[in-house]
């Protein structure tokens, strides 16, 4: 019998429980001619904020071993263009696409939580607060407990879609951040968006990134990733999508044993744009092989 | 497309520089001249991302004396820089590849009255010879092609094979003029009396200059550029290019990958 993959998240009925990471997977379109997009459990889009913006100066992006920098700066369409040249994308396909936004105040983040919250294809919100490559907004909130408590407070009022909150791994206690956004009133958490890092021209004596710094991911940050999404399922009862550097099926179903209900695929796709296709398939295979008949079953059920 | 190509043959033509070609899919060969490639090198997470390379060449091949059929077959020309490329060139006859393409925007190939003037710097090459090959089929073509010495000069017998008629310039005077390539383009266009139209790849002060000597002549100039992607297809955004209208106040990017990599020379932001 096919083992049955389906699970729930924040409200929302996936087919599988694997879904794409915000800013590897465009706007859906661009990746359809790769990926069977009603294959997969959902997908999430780039990070929209109210006016477009247009991102960092380059270079933008390094390969660093087992991952990659990025300093995109949150380049998008914004939320107008959005409505009019994404959303009838959106319309075609059967399923559940998850909009990513921003703002850079409080009321930003609610105006972008309302407009988003009146378009029908959008079937659930993911905040970011935890962007490190922007001074304003993103990581200002994702920092600090009281903040996000205010932001996601502002986004619950505005929205009664699913409410989902990506966190940032940069802060000391990542369980804080967690409860915080329970508190006000998220549906579920997303862990962990990009490790502020740096790479090097030492010929140059440069640093490689424009903007300076940028964000790591890739199998590089696997390790924390797990350790954070482990440390938060056990203290917040919310449930958790884990995210951070997960290449195929073993890596995705180590995150849901450690308390993962759902899982984002990132940088995975940038290099093969079917990656988590792939990864349904190969979850599907695992959970065959080892005679595991429902994928819930595995979800927090470490041994230690 | 994505799929697995076989190696057919990977030489080294000069010093530093490959000629890889592979088996590829049916579709291939309608490759639009100027599109590109992205290419993994192993199944192992280091190197982690794909490497862009220009189609340098498609066709179909014919196996010679093993009675095989006739194959599609893609080809690339590249350049020794660092851990992929140095993977790539170790690699043999009958090694398995995966590909990603053909990728991006081509060149526009014009009208037939033009004389088509193909500038090249280095490796730069890459995507050109495929231009050229197209470009024959309607027009006359010369190729402008430098480097800073000899080695960096490639496969000018393929583009003479074509009919192309080439003039050849390095840095140190070790084959062809002495000096700079965008020399020998300038006395070529004084002399010009009919519609010349510009197609460039190279290092970025070559492009630079070229858009600059179209612009003074009203010369429509295409150039196709390189840029640090992870994707190759418009998701990443890792790889844009300053636009015509760029400034500090009022970005404007473009998309190496989705919108070029050729772009014509006006779109983009030139140093004065």
């Amino acid at each position: 019998m096919k083992p049955d993959l389906s699970v729930t998240i924040a409200g929302l009925e996936l087919r599988n429980p694997v879904m794409t990471a915000s800013g590897t997977f465009g706007y859906g379109e661009e990746f359809a001619e790769y990926v069977d997009l009603e294959a997969i459990g959902a997908f999430v889009t780039k990070g929209l904020s109210l006016k477009p913006r247009a991102g960092n100066p380059t270079p933008r992006i390094v390969e660093t071993p087992g991952g990659m920098l990025n300093a995109i700066g949150l380049q998008n369409v914004g939320i107008d263009a959005f409505t009019e040249k994404k959303v009838p994308f959106l319309r075609t396909v059967a399923t559940p696409a998850i909009a990513n936004f921003f703002g850079n105040t409080i009321d930003e983040y609610a105006e972008m939580a309302r407009r988003l919250d009146a378009i029908p294809e959008v079937a659930g919100l993911e905040v970011n607060i935890s962007c490190p490559n922007v001074k304003q907004g993103g990581i200002v909130f994702g920092t600090d407990p009281r903040c996000a408590f205010e932001v996601v407070t502002a986004c619950r009022e505005a929205t009664i879609k699913p409410l989902i909150v990506k966190l940032s791994p940069n802060v000391t206690d990542i369980v804080s951040m967690a409860r915080a956004c329970a508190d006000a009133g998220a549906d579920a958490l997303s862990l962990i968006n990009t490790l502020t890092g740096m790479a090097i021209d030492l010929d140059r004596r440069r640093p490689v990134l424009a903007n300076i710094t940028g964000g790591l991911s890739g199998p590089a940050v696997k390790p924390v990733a797990l350790r954070m999404v482990w440390q938060v399922a056990q203290a917040v009862a919310l449930p958790i999508i884990g995210i951070g550097g997960i290449m195929n099926a073993r890596d995705a179903l180590e995150f849901i044993l450690v308390g993962a209900t759902a899982v984002q695929v990132g940088t995975a796709s940038f290099i093969n744009p079917g990656a988590a296709q792939a990864i349904v398939a190969g979850m599907e295979t695992w959970l065959a092989e080892n005679g595991v008949g429902d994928v819930k079953s595995l979800i927090g059920a470490l041994e230690i | 497309m994505q799929f697995k190509s076989m190696i057919i043959s990977n030489v080294e033509v000069s010093p530093g520089y490959w000629r890889m070609r592979m088996t590829a899919p049916p579709e291939l060969p309608a490759a639009q001249p100027g599109q590109f490639v992205m290419v993994r090198v192993n199944e192992a997470i280091d190197p982690l991302l794909r490497r862009p390379f220009g189609i340098f060449d498609v066709g179909i091949h014919t196996p010679a004396q093993t009675g095989a059929a006739p194959q599609p077959y893609l080809e690339m020309l590249y350049r020794v820089v660092g851990k992929a490329t140095s993977m790539l060139s170790a690699l043999h006859e009958t090694d398995l590849l995966d590909i990603l393409g053909p990728l991006g925007k081509g060149f526009n190939l014009g009208s037939p009255e033009e004389e088509k003037m193909i500038v090249g710097g280095g490796v730069g090459l890459a995507p050109l010879y495929l231009l050229a090959k197209e470009l024959v089929k309607q027009s006359s073509v010369r190729l402008f092609v430098g480097g800073r010495t000899r080695d960096d000069i490639l496969c000018i017998t393929e583009f003479e094979r074509l009919g192309v008629e080439c003039y050849v310039a390095t840095e140190d005077g070790s084959l062809g003029e002495s000096g700079l390539v965008t020399e020998a383009l300038i006395r070529r266009l004084a002399a010009c009396d009919g519609k010349p139209r510009i197609f460039a790849c190279g290092p970025h002060g070559m492009l630079n200059a070229v858009a600059g000597i179209a612009a003074q002549g009203g010369i429509p100039c295409q150039v196709s550029l390189e840029g640090y992607m992870a994707c190759g297809m418009g998701a990443c955004l890792g790889c844009v290019t300053p636009g015509h209208r760029h400034s500090g106040e009022a970005p404007d990017y473009r998309c190496v990958c989705a919108d070029g990599p050729v772009f014509d020379a006006t779109e983009l932001k030139w140093e004065a």
